[in-house]
């Protein structure tokens, strides 16, 4: 029950036959992932259709709100097919509870799909355009709302790797959404009007990564199940993708196929950024170490000024 | 509301007959959830979950003892029995979107299961790993302390199974004082190593409603030595993703304005994202000045 691993070596602890502390998140793939891609996506698009509306470039605008309106629905149904009872899906709005990310998510996401279906369906029928143009700005609200509040929603668990990361992980989803929304704007707005998805998508690309390694570095012990196995091959997958779609981006000004080849790969490097963020939390809920070893260390750190004799405080040693 | 009401499982008089076990299956009419050999000790439950609401831990030691002057390898068997702790700041009530996990006039933790739409969101949020969806049903499951039985006035099942009361139920006061009158007794009969895990209204969930008198570490016995309510972070959390939420809008409005700026009123190339990231990579057909921005 005693184990140690060559990565940490002080990493020593004890567990109940190596099981799990807490459970790990039930939610499915490709559903969740998914959902944080699109979310995201939807989110950042919204404000490219503000903006877009404001400095008069309709092409650029159109995409965007189509891509937002689309993202939030899609997200929504793939939301709804992750329940236990599909059915209930309405009981998400049955409370509002500033406590439950996902109660406040859930009230963000209908907010964010029901304005931006206005928008977008403005946009293609005309009818309406000024309820329409209410309701894109109604969405630069909505919006970033939408692609940040997905990283408060895995913070707020018992998955180690997870919680201890809520700084960053914000960052790194605005990031990731950042780069999403670009890459929609590179691959479906007329290559004249696209240059502000260049920038956002190279910002976005930057933004996201920043935040992926400030996040690792900082969180020590628990940034380890973002690097090892399957979640590493992921997020390694997702820097690369996304650090290369953002270089691609910053040139696409040059030729459409650059465009194409950045949009893609900054959809795939997204894509993989949220598979691999799901695995690691597994990862690490999966391991008790991740759980022990830094309850342990808060309190020994809270015990030390009393310094309590070891062969007291660990009376008993395992065969 | 009534007082509040709690388990004391004191795992010293524990013998492993998981009789809480089976009372718990046959009153709460819960599924089996597969007869696994799991090959380690008697316990073949392994954990709590969706249709296991008591789980006997058995764990197998050799420690030093100090006898006559002498070191000597002695064995123990140590057996708890696991439930859920009925927190006082809940996670999984404090996570659940649609109001299904609530407090009961018992301040205990209880599922609706006409309400729950099995989102799973309780289950990684609980810092012990006590509730969990089950899979055909969708929903999530955990221990409800015999709620329909407390409302008839009677304990819960597994405690009135107990043979040696090692799971005792009553008003949450009475027991706090019973288990620290326990552990005094432990103590002076040189039992050092016994300690109580949750009674503490001080601890990062405010006290459980079901606390232990164990006799080694709590992650010996598969317990968080220092479980927090993961809600007690989530304002900072906000604040840090209305951080993200800001940061995303400026970038956008920098990423608009700057085509403009660039364009209109600055000479070309003299904007503010093309200083920083030189003429030669955005510039040239991309956000240069032939561009009606």
């Amino acid at each position: 029950m005693r184990r140690e691993r060559a990565m940490v070596p002080e990493a020593e602890f004890r567990s109940y036959y190596g099981r799990p502390v807490i459970k790990a998140p039930i939610w499915h793939e490709p559903h969740m992932p998914t959902y944080l891609y699109l979310g995201g996506m939807s989110g950042a698009s919204s404000l490219l259709a503000v903006m877009a509306r404001y400095t008069g470039r309709p092409r650029l605008g159109r995409t965007a709100r189509i891509a937002a309106a689309a993202g939030s629905a899609a997200g929504a149904v793939l939301l709804a097919a992750e329940l236990g009872r599909p059915e209930r899906f309405l009981n998400m709005l049955r409370v509002f509870k500033v406590t439950s990310p996902m109660s406040v998510g859930s009230w963000i996401l209908a907010a964010q799909g029901g304005l931006s279906a206005v928008a977008a369906t403005s946009e293609l029928t005309g009818i309406l355009p000024v309820a329409g143009d209410a309701a894109v700005l109604a969405t630069g609200l909505t919006g970033p709302l939408t692609a940040t509040y997905t990283a408060v929603l895995v913070a707020d668990t018992a998955v180690p790797a997870w919680h201890e990361a809520y700084r960053e992980l914000p960052f790194l989803f605005a990031g990731s959404a950042l780069a999403s929304a670009g890459a929609v704007g590179l691959l479906a707005a007329p290559h004249a009007e696209a240059a502000p998805a260049r920038l956002v998508a190279v910002a976005g690309a930057a933004l996201e990564t920043a935040a992926g390694v400030v996040m690792e570095r900082r969180l020590g012990l628990l940034g380890e199940p973002y690097q090892l196995g399957r979640a590493g091959r992921l997020m390694r997958a997702a820097r690369v993708l996304t650090v290369g779609g953002g270089a691609l981006a910053a040139v696409s000004g040059r030729g459409r196929t650059l465009a194409v080849l950045s949009g893609l790969a900054l959809t795939a490097g997204a894509l993989c950024t949220r598979f691999g963020i799901l695995e690691a939390g597994r990862a690490s809920a999966a391991d008790p170490k991740y759980t022990v070893i830094p309850q342990r260390q808060r309190l020994d750190a809270r015990a030390e000024p009393s310094a309590a004799p070891p062969d007291e405080r660990e009376p008993a040693n395992l065969a | 509301m009534a007082e509040r009401m709690g388990f004391f499982t004191d795992t010293s008089v524990c013998i492993g007959c998981k009789a809480c076990e089976v009372a718990c299956k046959e009153w709460n009419e819960l599924p089996d959830d597969g007869f696994v050999f799991e090959a380690t000790s008697y316990d073949n439950t392994g954990a709590l979950g969706a249709s296991t609401w008591r789980h006997v831990a058995f764990i197998e030691q050799t420690r030093a003892v100090r006898v006559e002057g002498r070191e000597e390898d002695v064995d123990r068997w140590l057996m708890s029995s696991d439930v859920c702790k009925h927190c006082t700041h809940a996670a999984c009530v404090d996570v659940c979107p649609t109001g299904a996990l609530f407090h009961t006039e018992f301040d205990t933790v209880l599922v609706q299961a006409d309400v729950c739409n099995g989102c799973g969101y309780c289950v990684p949020a609980c810092p012990y790993g006590v509730i969990q969806r089950r899979q055909d049903d969708g929903r999530a499951w955990k221990c409800t302390m015999c709620y329909d039985r407390q409302l008839g006035g009677l304990e819960p099942a597994c405690a009135k199974a107990c043979p040696t009361d090692s799971i005792q139920f009553g008003p949450l006061d009475e027991l706090r004082q019973r288990a620290a009158d326990r552990l005094a007794g432990l103590h002076a009969d040189g039992h050092t190593e016994a300690r109580l895990y949750g009674e503490s209204p001080d601890d990062g969930v405010g006290g459980t409603g079901a606390f232990f008198l164990l006799l080694d570490e709590p992650e010996v016995y598969g317990l968080p030595p220092d479980p927090v309510v993961t809600t007690r972070d989530l304002p900072s959390m906000w604040r840090w993703a209305g951080a993200a939420a800001v940061s995303m809008a400026g970038v956008v409005a920098v990423a608009f304005l700057e085509g403009r700026v660039s364009g209109n009123r600055v000479p070309t190339g003299r904007s503010l994202v093309g200083r920083v990231l030189g003429r030669g990579v955005l510039g040239g057909r991309g956000l240069g000045g032939r561009r009606r921005w």
